[in-house]
This record gives C-alpha cells, sequence and structure tokens, in this order.
C-alpha cells in the first residue's frame, strides 16, 4: 500500500470519489455540458478515467488551456530560428521541445548543435545568462497567468542587475478573452465552467464574475485532483440545476478572490495587455500580454530580429475546435491516423496537458 | 633553493588521464598498473593476452552486452562502474543464466581525474565480487577532451544457461500472475533530481543491485514454472510489459492499488509530472509465472533485501491482446502506453 502523502492523498480517496460520483447522478435531472479549462484538469480526468465513471446526463469537453497547444506556430518558427544561431543559448520548459514546428522541432535544432536547454524556472534562465556573459540567453517565455509572474520576474531582475545578455521570447495569454471567445461562438454548447485551479491561484477568481453574469454560465474555481474534479462538477450542476450564473470555489486551499497580490504587481509591471494570436484559434483581441516599454530591450524578438518570420498551419489539424470544445479529440479525422504523438499535426498531441495527447495515451481510441 | 634538473624526466604522475595513456605506450602500462590491475586482478586477467581464455560447463550458454553512458557518473546509490557490472549480470539472470565472465571496455574522457577512474574501477571490482562473476577482458581508449562525457562503459557478459528452464517473453499465457520485485522508479529518480538545473534536494537512492542470487533462488528450487523475467530498466515497468504483451500476443492488467512507489520518488514525479510506471529502475524485476505458484515465488523474493517488496501487480488476459490495461484506485480503465521519448518534466 503506498504511504499516505498530505495533500494529496485525502484528494485521491476512492471511497471520497464514488460517493461524489453517487451525489452528481443524484442532482443532474437533465443532461449538461461541462467545459474544464486547464489541460493539466484534462489530462487527470483522462488518467483516473473521470469521464467513464460520469453519469450520461454529464459531458465534459475540454478546453484551451495548455499554453504549449496554443503558443503560435509563428512564436515557434521564431524558436527555431533562435536557437540555431551560434551566439544563443536557448532555454526553454521541457515541453515546448517536442512541439512541431513547420519542419523541425527544438530537439531536432539541438540534435542539429544548437544550445537549446530546458530549465524550471525562468530564474534559472537567468542565471544561465550571469555564468555565460559571453552568450546571448534567450527564455521561451509562454504560458497563461500562472508562468506570468514568474517570467515578469525573470525580465524585473535583468533589469534591476543590468544583465543585458537576457532577453525573452513572450507568448504569454489569458484565461477570460477565450471563455468569452468561446461562450460567442455560434457552435458553443458550453454551459458550465471548471475554471483553472492554479491561474486563479495567482489571479483570484473576481475576473470571472463579470464573465459569468454576461453569458449566464456559472463558473467554479476547481483544482486537479480526482476529487478536486468532481467536487468542481458536483459544485458546476448544482448550480446549473438552481439556474445560478454565479462564480464558486472549490478549490478553497490553494485560491483565494483577490489571488496572490504579489505576482499580480510584478506582472503589471513587467507586462501589458495586448493583441495575440492563439495557434488554432486566431487572433483574439487584449488576450495576451507583452513586454512594457521600459522592458522592450528584453524582447527577443525586436533584439534579434525575427518579427519578419511568419507561419502558416496543417491544414489537416484541427486543434483550434478541439481547443474551443467544439470538437473532441477522437472525433478529429486525422486522430491516431495522420496524427500521432509521433508524427504530431499540432501541438494538442504533443504537450503533456494537450487534450489529443490524453486522449491517444490513455484511450488510445479503444477502450 | 630548488633544484631545477637541466633535462626533466617525463611525467608519469598525472592526475587526470593523458591521451598518452591510451596509446599503447608507457603511460597505457602505468594506468594497468596503478589502475586496473591492483582492483580487478583474477586468474584470467594477470596473464595480460589479449584474450581470455575460458572453460565453460557443458550446455547453452548466454551472452550479452550493454553501453553506460549515466550521468552524473556518481548518484546517490552507486556510480557507472558499479551499473555497468550489475545491469550486464542482470541482463544474464532475467534470461535463467548463471552470469560467471565479464569484459570491459572503457572509453575516457581526456582530462578526467584518476581518482574518479580509480573510484569507478574499484565499485566494478566490489561489485563483481558480489555478484560472484570475475572481469576477464578489458580495453581502454582515450578520446579528445569534447569527444565523449568523461567516461563511457561497455560491458558483455557470458553465463551459462540453467537445464530445463525456458525463459521467454513469447512465453506468457492467460491466467498467469505478473509479479514485481520492488518498488518503482527509484533509479531514474535518484539520476533525475542530481541532475544539475533540478534545485530540489531530495533522499531518492538507486536501486542499483545485482539480482543474480535472488533470480537464482527461484530458479534452482523446486520448478515453479516461470514463464518469462525481464529487468524494467529505461522506459520502466511500463516498456517491459507493453514488450511482454506483444512479443506473447497478450494483453496484461494491472492494478494502480498495488504499484509500489516510495514516497519520496512519488513525490519528485508528482512535481515533474512523471509517470513512476515510465523511469528506469536498475535493481527490480519482473515475473511472470503461472498463478498457482505466484504466492512461492512471492515468498522467495521477500526473503532477499532486493526483493523485500515485492508484490502481484496484475495479471495476464486474453483480451486486448498487445496492450497493457491498468485499473484505476476509481475502478475505471486507461491504457499503460510505451512512453514516447526522453521524459520532459511538464510546464506548471
Amino acid at each position: 500500500m503506498p504511504t499516505p502523502m498530505k495533500y494529496i492523498d485525502e484528494f485521491r480517496d476512492p471511497q471520497l470519489a464514488r460517493k461524489m460520483l453517487e451525489e452528481i447522478g443524484r442532482k443532474a435531472t437533465r443532461h449538461w455540458t461541462i467545459m474544464e479549462i486547464c489541460g493539466g484538469q484534462t489530462h487527470s480526468i483522462i488518467r483516473n478515467g473521470i469521464d467513464q465513471l460520469l453519469p450520461d446526463t454529464i459531458t465534459l469537453v475540454h478546453g484551451p488551456g495548455c499554453p504549449v497547444c496554443v503558443t503560435p506556430l509563428e512564436s515557434l518558427e521564431r524558436a527555431l530560428a533562435l536557437a540555431g544561431r551560434e551566439e544563443v543559448i536557448f532555454t526553454s520548459f521541457g515541453d515546448m521541445l517536442r512541439v512541431p514546428g513547420n519542419a523541425r522541432d527544438l530537439f531536432m535544432v539541438r540534435s542539429a548543435g544548437g544550445d537549446v536547454r530546458i530549465v524550471f524556472s525562468p530564474l534559472d534562465a537567468l542565471q544561465i545568462a550571469r555564468d555565460n556573459p559571453a552568450k546571448e540567453v534567450v527564455f521561451f517565455a509562454v504560458g497563461f497567468e500562472t508562468t506570468a509572474p514568474a517570467n515578469a520576474m525573470a525580465v524585473y531582475q535583468a533589469a534591476r542587475e543590468g544583465i543585458e545578455n537576457f532577453s525573452v521570447l513572450v507568448s504569454q495569454v489569458m484565461v477570460p478573452p477565450a471563455m468569452r471567445v468561446i461562450l460567442s461562438s455560434p457552435g458553443n454548447t458550453v454551459q458550465g465552467f471548471l475554471a483553472a485551479g492554479h491561474v486563479c491561484a495567482v489571479m483570484g477568481y473576481a475576473e470571472y464574475e463579470p464573465v459569468a453574469l454576461e453569458f449566464g454560465v456559472p463558473i467554479v474555481v476547481t483544482g486537479f485532483e480526482p476529487v478536486d474534479l468532481l467536487a468542481g462538477i458536483l459544485k458546476t450542476v448544482e448550480l446549473l440545476e438552481e439556474g445560478k450564473a454565479e462564480v464558486a470555489n472549490c478549490y478553497g486551499r490553494v485560491v483565494s478572490r483577490e489571488g496572490n497580490l504579489f505576482a499580480q504587481e510584478i506582472v503589471k509591471k513587467v507586462f501589458e495587455v495586448n493583441d495575440r494570436q492563439w495557434r488554432g484559434i486566431g487572433l483574439i483581441p487584449r488576450s495576451g500580454l507583452g513586454l512594457r516599454e521600459e522592458f522592450a530591450r528584453f524582447d527577443a524578438e525586436t533584439k534579434f530580429h525575427v518579427t519578419n518570420i511568419i507561419a502558416e498551419e496543417s491544414p489537416l489539424c484541427m486543434s483550434g475546435t478541439v481547443l474551443q470544445g467544439l470538437m473532441k479529440p477522437d472525433g478529429c479525422p486525422a486522430f491516431a491516423k495522420e496524427c500521432t504523438p509521433q508524427h504530431p499535426l499540432g501541438a494538442t498531441m504533443v504537450s503533456s496537458e494537450g487534450a489529443c495527447a490524453a486522449y491517444y495515451k490513455y484511450h488510445h481510441h479503444i477502450l | 633553493m630548488t633544484i631545477v634538473p637541466l633535462c626533466p624526466l617525463p611525467i608519469m604522475q598525472h592526475e587526470t588521464v593523458q591521451m598518452a595513456h591510451g596509446a599503447g605506450g608507457q603511460l597505457s602500462q602505468s594506468l594497468m598498473q596503478r589502475v586496473f590491475m591492483p582492483n580487478l586482478h583474477n586468474n584470467f586477467l594477470d596473464l595480460l593476452d589479449d584474450q581470455a581464455k575460458l572453460d565453460l560447463p557443458p550446455g547453452r550458454t548466454a551472452f550479452t552486452t550493454d553501453t553506460y553512458v549515466v550521468s552524473p557518473l556518481f548518484f546517490p546509490g552507486g556510480n557507472i562502474g558499479e551499473l555497468a557490472v550489475n545491469g550486464t549480470v542482470n541482463d544474464l539472470a532475467v534470461g535463467g543464466a548463471r552470469p560467471l565472465y565479464l569484459s570491459a571496455g572503457f572509453v575516457l574522457e581526456e582530462g578526467l581525474p584518476l581518482v574518479e577512474l580509480e573510484t569507478i574501477v574499484k565499485s566494478m571490482a566490489e561489485a563483481a565480487r558480489r555478484a560472484g562473476v570475475m572481469i576477464v577482458t578489458g580495453d581502454t581508449k582515450v578520446v579528445g577532451k569534447g569527444q565523449c562525457d568523461r567516461i563511457f562503459i561497455n560491458t558483455s557478459g557470458i553465463g551459462c544457461l540453467r537445464e530445463g528452464v525456458n525463459l521467454s517473453c513469447r512465453n506468457l499465457k492467460p491466467g498467469d500472475a505478473i509479479i514485481l520485485s520492488g518498488t518503482v522508479g527509484d533509479h531514474g529518480m535518484a539520476i533525475m533530481t542530481s541532475r544539475e538545473g533540478l534545485s530540489f534536494q531530495s533522499q531518492i537512492t538507486s536501486d542499483c543491485a545485482a539480482l543474480n542470487s535472488m533470480i537464482g533462488a527461484i530458479l534452482d528450487e523446486e520448478p515453479l514454472e516461470i514463464h518469462a523475467m525481464r529487468d524494467p530498466t529505461r522506459g520502466g515497468v511500463a516498456a517491459t510489459l507493453n514488450e511482454l504483451a506483444q512479443s506473447s500476443s497478450v494483453g496484461i492488467e494491472i492494478n494502480e492499488a498495488t504499484i509500489p512507489v516510495k514516497p519520496d520518488v512519488r513525490g519528485a514525479c508528482e512535481l515533474l509530472g512523471i509517470d513512476p510506471l515510465h523511469v528506469a529502475n536498475e535493481g527490480k524485476v519482473v515475473v511472470v509465472v503461472a498463478q498457482d505458484k505466484a504466492g512461492e515465488v512471492l515468498d522467495v523474493l521477500r526473503s532477499f533485501d532486493p526483493g523485500r517488496d515485492a508484490v502481484i501487480i496484475g495479471s495476464v488476459v486474453g483480451d486486448h491482446p498487445g496492450m497493457v490495461v491498468m485499473r484505476t484506485l476509481y475502478g475505471s480503465r486507461r491504457i499503460i502506453d510505451l512512453p514516447i521519448g526522453e521524459q520532459l518534466p511538464r510546464i506548471c
């Protein structure tokens, strides 16, 4: 029997999970479609087979909250170009290395001689810059509101210490604008949301209140373990049944209404809101973050003149439809045929948080 | 006052490996005399011939080879030398052979501190002694700076196969029990958490160990109807089970609740987003045995230190041939697939 692990095992308790499943079955008097925003939640759902255990009245659709999946091909092509340069040490979260560009990924650049390194924090990338003053260290700053504070902090520290051989290739995106796009889509089926717990740990959940009100949907802040997910689903069903379009917090051990104010402050200091391309979805106005004027010299795109690199996506890949919850991964004609983790057409088949990868890995289109 | 000789003698006592150590001349000899012979000597090696002349017992012979390039060279619970001996011993043992003789080939990078080489060779000698095998022939090459990562070691091994024992990954039959000899992921996570750039502390120790005595005990006793054995190294238990299922065209079902994982290995895996079933082991064995003999095999395994946590994790089934399916803690089912490539830590 595995040794109990605090803050994990009590949220993986099979008996508690069973009780909550029964409760969901009792509460749901009709069919409801609920979207989990975050790719981490998608993986936990599929990995633990929660979708197999839910009553037929509940359909889960998978949301766009996978930073690797929505990073536009353009940013990726720019990353590949930078990583191949003689003077550059290119640093990235590990997830990005396998994401396919038009013809190659970062692993291929590395095997061709590029200095590509996996880091666990942008502050580690900054340390590499301190240790290698003769090199240019570029960090691939991708992610949602979860990665923004540490990425902002790395730039802020670089500015404060005058580390001029450090720069960031920014592809920061935000959740609420994507929710608005999904809810405004004519084909939308989503009736309630499980909000991404880790994003809310940083941002709080006050910013979801206007979304709930405007579109008439309940939004429930939810964690990642099976019991967390079931608690979030149960609360969403209760709100839907009662006809309440409000925000609730089922991840109280991590999330408060106002969020992490220190983290928000550093993000505001370094970044400003801008328009962003989302891979598979397209341009979403005021959905991203870019460096403020005073930190512009740390912007790798302008520093190395790669803004002229543009790219187009495979017409076969339907990841945009999947990311908006309009199609399940195994509904895509290319799924497990032209598109596999070995030969991915899009990032959703690669990232550890991608919905297509989760379906392929755990369901394998057979079970 | 220091007297500087006008015609200095060539320097023979280096602190680090020089290109000349691999050139076959005097420095090569000094490396043999200073590092290899004092630690590894035996009746075969002492002859300094280009080959070992061996008398093998009658019957069939098992032969295997493996190359070790682990980084870092020294990790909690072992080093590359120990790993190179135990790994090859285990590859022989899981085939049903009694490991007897090993060869050792070294590729050394110029500049490797000799004291590190000595430590590595000493632990190879110690590992060989513990496993009851002899290193009977060897070779050393030196390459320039940057042409290898400090030291690479190849070991090949010869063992004699037990009569009447027929282990093969094609032998699995529906109904067989799948036994795992202990906790998963210890070696891989010990390596990963001791690598540079991962700045968290852990107490995770590699499980690196020779398993031939333990495996011998379940093969030499009364016939226990063991059908297959594999050591779940690279790719972890997940890869091993998939290989077994595919080779025998049978399905395998395992039960999540039974998989033993040490708490700190689990913690590190949780943090990095890695499935412990995909992480390498260096002192574990997966045993496939007829269901009615599983209890006896467990008892024998548990009487050895590397097998003290041995447990039945699942069984062979007739359904879904070639696939490994896990029953989760919640009663749902999911596929256990081969890992795609390098284990990548997750982003957030």
